[in-house]
């Protein structure tokens, strides 16, 4: 989705790759993370244990040492467990919960995932890394902001009072010169009364001026970087990061309708009826200002909303809900669907909403500005779908031409033909931009 | 295709210089420049200094009020989200409108815990998916201002516990007074039972069914012949004939929606089905049914018996008697071809006496339409009501014989006839309850108020036809404390069973189960359709109903006679505070907000208004004052303005009912002098000893005043270009089918020759342009369509409601439709043609008119912000946001389509309460106030932008239903299909008129219907080179002959290549 190429200048950048290329080996891992996010993280970890076991070293363990009664087990845990007595044993220790199903996961794939889980055991609890899915690029724009202005400022400053004080020379010595040939002199004129420089100074200010007034004004309504308080102190480093939630899990809405959606309590407490200690398994929290943060004082805040009796284990049916503060604010003349994005265009949340799994407290990362769609419409390619059926979205097939177009080397469309002078550059990608991607009334009606 | 002179208007038909002037603005007013001596700038008030001071200001203001510190906004998420429910996306429910005795099976929209929208449920049989005016309108009654939040007794409010403490207590001391319930047809299998119980509960009781619309006539003439007081059903599928003796079948007669899809079915012609059904339609003022008839004639309304009775004899062979002229020419015509067709004939009448439907059995008897297009195995019980029992219920009243009165969905202060004395009786009444949801004439005089809920917040069934129930489920929660009717009778009959409760166990006993009850309401429809049942036809009241008949004219006539009529709209004033009916212009008149009295051309006359007179007929057409006129009918007396249409009865006046409603009924009701809008008509009718009657004689005077009436269309006018609409005749359409298509052809052929050689007229697109890459149907993906049969459109207003619905259309009132200022983005246009003169030779056509979506847009060219362009997919995009309000677009439109918001009607502006001065002023309606409210706003569709001030806006092609559709696709990633995307208007229609879908896939639905119908397929001024995307199909109609009267009375002959304007323009001089 994103042009690495463009980036990819710098050498901090280039050691990034390296480091990502370094952990290679994980790559026959990758689909078994990806089922086990979209599956299994939401109630196992492989370090730890959750709503159940924690995964690690699963193979060594009670019947699992024969892969096939793992398979029975996925498949049909009931069933399984009615003969079984480690799960009977496990299910009491879970506090009567059981496994649901996975019917649809064949065998390769449950293969996949354990191959996954002991690879990452194996590897220790990793210190947040890039997280999952996380683009390349999500780094390097980090970097990029590394800014030169001072620099230039001190040197601008430094030159202009070199050319300053070589003004005064050259007057002082035009004057000396006018002295030794008898000129009568005129008046000097001290430098803050020069008309000259009085205008010039002017002039730069209004420049100075226009320019910050300029930005300004567009920048009004703007909200990048804003990062309020939330009434829970909820860290998606903690949820999405160290314990690798699919950010799907609790924003599910995504892949539905136009918004996202901030999960509801009963989401939270799938997970956090067993999880109710923050263990500092990702370190000390702190806000901020700098203070430090009670992570289970923070659950319970949880369990107050959703009307849970911790020591009890039940709900008092005395439920309040939560009042979050909106970062991503769009004005109301634009219509956004996540569903578009993430659903059929597969853009990973990270590309609009940043390094989400480093952050404590979230911010504003993009700031969500028309110039930053129309510039992500022109550089995305379309997730065309093959006639093999590889990866992509049937939907867009209709717009086969624009591959043909290609093979052929046409021009794009809209260039003017004919004996027309313009000729347009050839056509090497299919961008959102030519289906129509830059349209005023795809996103305002 | 005759020359056919089309107009819509008496200036434009006379073509008139006041009409010249008045329509070579676009825009009428002069800006509001303060310099008004005109002396140019330098002395103007606005001088230099001023506009230097107003610049500072503004940009001041503007930096304060933006830099205001941006809003916290909070996100609260569900603590326990329902299953399937996603925030932001729509979920759909079954259930059913109902207003009185109408119901119509719906499926409702909800998004976010609000219902917005409402669609004709598809899983029904005999609705099929279509809608009314009325039913799509009926979601804004959810969120109406008028509705009673609370039940009252005496007059303040009060708890349930204590009305009904009070109520039983009265009840069970009412001694020797009756109890009546008096309601509007009750079409609930359980609501019967219920009041079953009840009644059985008290035992001295009954239960009035009282209809505003009644239809006892018919009831009574069936019990007559067939001994069964009901009303069976229509089939107008199987009908190859159709007489229609007044009776309104296609917008307010009986069951509409079904009726038009039926209709329509035999009206769609192409290549491979060269056959259509004909429709003749005898009656006295012009119906929107008439306007779409193939033959229509006049007569007096007093004569309607006369009619039948001549249909009759002709029909069996004795030759219309009694009538002469056109009349029986056409009589003869009809009953000719009703025997031709025989068992594929149908005779419908919309007269309320019982004598006249007698008759009119008897024909459909002789002409073997029982069986075939009259079914009697599925009664239409919709309407049950017998006139003569609420006369005796009102006698009761006044005698104190009625102890207790309940009434429900019956408004009898304003819909009877002698209301005077049913108030009389009424006040005289110990216990008198209603349970209507608003303080309506009714209400007021009631002793208790139980508001009962709006049916978007109620359990219940209706049964609209027999063996066809639908079931109503709530869609939210109640907004306000109400109680449904059914659960404060079981209450007060001592059964503590709650009502939703009650109405499950009644469908699961009779289902069988909780899962069938379960399927039936996610279906909404539960379907057990009786076989065709055979009815023996008894002849023998037939020979006293023809002599009763005759004598109608001697007994009713006089020298003018009136009738009452419905509007499409408004209908019989159950929805009378639906801002979205009201503004619906009539389909005839273009009027909308009042009603009036409509009089033909030689009426006319008697007022001074000479039609024939172009200095007259201005005064008359161009001001928005009409003259009033006092009607006094039976003794009452009311003021109304005239409104001329053709083809009404010469010496006949017709008034609609539904309007001049008690203020109490709502905000929209209300005029800004003060008073209402219009005149109630329910006092003209009058009760002729079984039946109510719908017409009557009439005394008429002249008054000097004047009033405003909001008249739309006259402003958007085409200046005579030709090519609009095109219409054929079906006797040429069999000679030559290709006749539209050659017409075309022929017009286009100078852009399409090469060479000298004959071109094909699919390269017009190519070599008709200015700019030689037209990219054309090279282009890949989606190109949006739309193809619109002027066959199947009979201008009944539900697509106008539904894209006022879904766009957030706003509404602007009565006094900004008489600027026009109307914001309607769909309307449907209206053209006579014929003499004027003669109520026989008019025609008439209706046009949906939208945006057309021009792939070479006029508009779009001349924007100098570029806030109005093109899309890939065709669409003429607008970007409100970018919009500053030059109006350069709506001046270049050549279909007047683009519609501009000179006031904040919506309240979108930054500045809170702008509008209240304007209303303060005058300057704006007080419904605008009404639709801003924030009860009424939750209605607004939050996919759809609305408008501020300022703006251009028009017809988007429903861009949010087709990007969701597209989505939808992409979602479950496949292609997408024509069920994807469906616009508003197309989904609304019961004809299936509007067909909208990818024109760039040859086997969407638009695409097939354009290659099936390209017979009849134009382009609306297709010369001008616009390229429209949308298409419509020519009008065909069932005549020998095209109604080629031109104006006044002469012949438009000559050249086809003459402009017919010039040709009137000669013929005058003449």
């Amino acid at each position: 989705m994103i042009d690495h190429r463009a980036t990819v200048k710098r050498i901090l950048i280039s050691a990034l790759f390296f480091l990502l290329l370094s952990v290679g080996n994980k790559l026959s891992a990758q689909d078994g993370k990806a089922i086990f996010q979209n599956n299994c993280a939401s109630c196992h970890s492989v370090f730890k244990d959750l709503t159940g076991p924690a995964l690690g070293g699963v193979t060594s363990r009670g019947p699992w040492t024969d892969h096939k009664k793992l398979y029975e087990w996925v498949h049909n845990p009931a069933k399984f467990m009615a003969s079984d007595p480690y799960t009977q044993g496990l299910k009491a220790k879970f506090g009567g919960v059981v496994m649901s199903p996975f019917e649809n996961l064949s065998e390769k794939e449950i293969d996949a995932v354990i191959d996954y889980v002991e690879k990452t055991a194996k590897a220790g609890p990793a210190t947040p890394g890039p997280g999952q899915g996380t683009p390349g690029a999500g780094g390097a724009q980090v970097l990029d902001e590394k800014d030169n202005s001072i620099l230039y400022g001190v040197l601008t400053l430094i030159l202009a009072v070199v050319a300053f004080i070589m003004l005064q020379v050259n007057s002082n010595l035009k004057k000396l010169a006018d002295d030794k040939d008898g000129l009568p002199a005129y008046e000097t004129i001290p430098f803050y009364r020069n008309k000259s420089y009085i205008t010039l100074l002017t002039l730069v200010l209004f420049v100075i001026g226009g320019f910050y007034i300029v930005k300004g004004a567009i920048g009004l309504g703007r909200s990048q970087n804003y990062q309020p308080e939330q009434p829970i102190f909820y860290s998606h480093k903690v949820h999405a990061g160290v314990n690798q939630i699919n950010c799907l899990y609790c924003h599910g809405g995504a892949m539905e309708g136009k918004a996202a959606n901030i999960p509801s309590v009963n989401i939270c407490m799938n997970c956090h009826m067993t999880i109710n200690e923050y263990t500092e398994s990702a370190g000390k929290l702190y806000r901020e200002d700098g203070t430090q943060v009670d992570g289970t004082a923070e659950i319970k805040k949880i369990y107050a909303a959703a009307g849970w009796d911790a020591t009890k284990k039940a709900y008092t049916g005395e439920t309040k809900e939560i009042q979050w503060t909106k970062i991503h604010n769009l004005p109301d003349h634009v219509f956004f669907s996540h569903a578009q994005h993430v659903n059929a265009g597969k853009v990973q949340c990270q590309t609009c909403h940043g390094e989400i799994t480093k952050m404590d407290e979230v911010y504003q990362f993009a700031d969500l500005s028309m110039g930053w769609c129309i510039n992500c419409h022109r550089t995305t390619k379309v997730n065309f779908g093959g006639k093999s059926g590889e990866e992509g979205n049937k939907f867009y097939s209709i717009y086969e031409k624009f591959h043909d177009d290609l093979k052929s080397h046409k021009k794009a469309p809209g260039a003017l033909g004919g004996d027309s002078v313009i000729v347009a550059p050839l056509r090497d990608s299919i961008t959102v931009a030519d289906i129509g991607g830059l349209e005023c009334q795809k996103c305002h009606y | 295709m005759a020359n056919k002179k089309y107009w819509q208007s008496f200036g434009e038909l006379n073509n008139s210089e006041a009409y010249e002037k008045s329509i070579s603005n676009e825009f009428k007013e002069e800006l509001p420049f303060e310099s008004v001596d005109k002396k140019g700038l330098d002395v103007s008030p606005a001088s230099r200094r001023d506009f230097l001071k107003y610049l500072g200001f503004s940009t001041a203001a503007a930096i304060v009020a933006a830099s205001c510190e941006t809003k916290v906004r909070k996100a609260i998420p569900y603590v326990n989200k329902p299953q399937d429910m996603v925030p932001g996306v729509a979920d759909y429910y079954a259930t059913t409108y109902v207003s009185g005795g109408e119901a119509i099976p719906v499926v409702a929209k909800v998004r976010d815990g609000r219902p917005i929208k409402l669609e004709g449920n598809t899983l029904s049989t005999f609705t099929k998916g279509g809608s009314s005016a009325r039913m799509q309108a009926s979601v804004l009654d959810l969120y109406d201002t008028a509705r009673l939040r609370q039940p009252m007794a005496n007059g303040n409010g009060a708890s349930y516990d204590v009305i009904d403490r009070d109520i039983k207590g009265a009840l069970a001391g009412l001694g020797a007074g009756q109890l009546v319930l008096l309601t509007s047809t009750i079409i609930s299998p359980s609501a019967k039972q219920v009041i079953a119980e009840f009644l059985a509960k008290y035992p001295n009781s009954k239960h009035v069914q009282f209809d505003a619309i009644s239809y006892t006539g018919m009831l009574l003439a069936n019990e007559a012949t067939f001994g069964k007081r009901a009303i069976p059903s229509y089939n107008f599928n199987n009908a190859q004939t159709i007489v229609s003796l007044g009776a309104d079948f296609l917008c307010t007669w009986l069951s509409p929606v079904e009726f038009q899809h039926g209709y329509s079915k035999n009206r769609k012609v192409h290549e491979g089905n060269v056959q259509m059904s004909k429709h003749f339609q005898f009656e006295s003022m012009m119906s929107t049914t008439g306007a779409s008839a193939d033959e229509r004639f006049v007569h007096r309304p007093s004569e309607a018996g006369i009619v039948a009775a001549a249909l009759l004899s002709a029909v069996n062979g004795q030759g219309a008697t009694g009538v002469s002229g056109k009349l029986k020419t056409g009589i003869e015509q009809a009953a000719k071809e009703l025997v031709a067709n025989k068992g594929k004939a149908l005779v419908v009448s919309g007269s309320n006496n019982a004598q006249v439907q007698i008759i009119v059995n008897a024909i459909n008897d002789a002409i073997g339409a029982y069986g075939s297009t009259i079914s009697w195995a599925n009664p239409i019980l919709m309407h049950q009501g017998v006139d003569s029992e609420m006369v005796s219920l009102v006698q009761d009243m006044e005698a104190g014989r009625v102890g207790a009165l309940m009434i429900y969905g019956a408004n009898p202060s304003y819909e009877y006839f002698d209301a005077e004395r049913f108030n009389k009786g009424l006040k005289s009444i110990k216990l008198s309850v209603s349970f209507n949801d608003r303080k309506d004439e009714t209400t007021q005089l009631c002793k208790y108020v139980v508001p009962a809920p709006h049916f978007l917040e109620s359990w219940g069934d209706a049964e609209p036809k027999a063996g066809f129930v639908s079931l109503i489920q709530p869609t939210i929660n109640p907004l306000f404390n109400t109680r449904p009717f059914e659960e404060s009778l079981l209450r007060w009959s001592g059964n503590a069973t709650a009502w939703d409760v009650y109405l499950k166990n009644y469908w699961i006993a009779k289902l069988g189960s909780q899962a069938t009850f379960d399927k039936a309401l996610q279906d909404g429809v539960i379907e057990s359709p009786a076989a065709e049942v055979a009815a023996a036809f008894n002849a023998a009241p037939v020979g006293q109903a023809t002599a009763a008949a005759n004598a109608m004219k001697q007994q009713g006539g006089g020298e003018y006679e009136v009738v009452i009529y419905q509007k499409v709209g408004v209908g019989s004033g159950k929805q009378a505070n639906n801002p979205w009916l009201l503004e619906l212009p009539d389909p005839i008149t273009r009027v909308s907000w009042d009603n009036y009295a409509v009089i033909s051309p030689a009426l006319a006359k008697k007022f001074d208004i000479d039609l024939n007179d172009r200095r007259s007929a201005d005064r008359y057409e161009v001001e928005v004052m009409k003259p009033v006129i006092k009607v006094k009918v039976h003794g009452k007396e009311v003021e109304l303005p005239i409104i001329v249409i053709p083809g009404t009865q010469e010496n006949t006046i017709a008034i609609a009912v539904g309007y001049g409603r008690d203020k109490a009924v709502g905000r929209s009701v209300g005029a800004s002098d003060g008073g209402v809008l219009g005149k109630n008509a329910y006092p003209f009718l009058s009760f002729n000893g079984s039946t109510i009657e719908w017409n009557g004689k009439a005394e008429m005077e002249k008054t000097d005043k004047l009033y405003k009436i909001a008249q739309g269309q006259t402003h958007n006018s085409y200046e005579g270009r030709e090519g609009v609409i095109r219409e054929i005749t079906f006797e040429e359409y069999k000679k030559e089918p290709n006749t539209i298509f050659n017409e075309r052809k022929h017009e286009l052929k100078h852009f399409v020759e090469k060479d000298g050689k004959e071109g094909d007229i699919k390269d017009f697109a190519k070599e008709g342009t200015l700019y030689p890459d037209f990219p054309g149907e090279d282009q890949p993906g989606i190109k949006w369509g739309m193809s619109i049969d002027l066959n199947s459109c009979f201008g009944c207003g539900a697509c106008v409601v539904a894209c006022h619905i879904e766009n957030n259309v706003p509404i602007v009132g009565k006094h900004e439709v008489a600027r026009y200022h109307d914001m309607h983005w769909l309307r449907i246009d209206r053209y006579f043609s014929g003499n004027p003169n003669d109520a026989e030779s008019i025609q008439t056509v209706f046009q949906p008119m939208l945006c057309q979506h021009c792939d070479n847009a006029p508009c779009e060219n001349v924007c100098p912000v570029a806030a109005t362009h093109h899309s890939q997919e065709g669409i003429n995009m607008m970007a409100y946001n970018r919009c500053i309000g030059t109006r350069y677009c709506a001046n270049n439109c050549p279909y007047k389509v683009r519609r501009f918001n000179w006031a904040d009607y919506t309240g979108a502006d930054s500045f809170p309460n702008n509008q209240q001065p304007l209303v303060d002023e005058g300057n704006l309606d007080d419904v605008i106030l009404m639709m801003n409210d924030d009860l009424t706003r939750m209605v607004l569709n939050p996919d759809v932008t609305v408008r501020s001030r300022g703006v251009m806006e028009k017809c988007s092609f429903c861009v949010q239903r087709t990007q969701a559709g597209k989505l939808e696709a992409k979602k479950q990633n496949r292609l997408l299909a024509d069920d994807d995307v469906k616009t508003a208007c197309q989904q609304a229609c019961s004809a299936d008129a509007i067909v909208f879908g990818n024109a760039h896939d040859k086997n969407s639905l638009v695409s097939q219907v354009r290659k099936q119908f390209n017979s009849r397929l134009y382009h609306s001024l297709e010369e001008i080179h616009t390229m429209p995307n949308v298409s419509y199909l020519a009008k065909v109609r069932n005549t020998a002959e095209i109604s080629n009267e031109g104006v006044l009375g002469t012949i438009i002959g000559g050249h086809s290549e003459e402009a017919p304007a010039a040709a009137a323009h000669e013929e005058h001089k003449g």
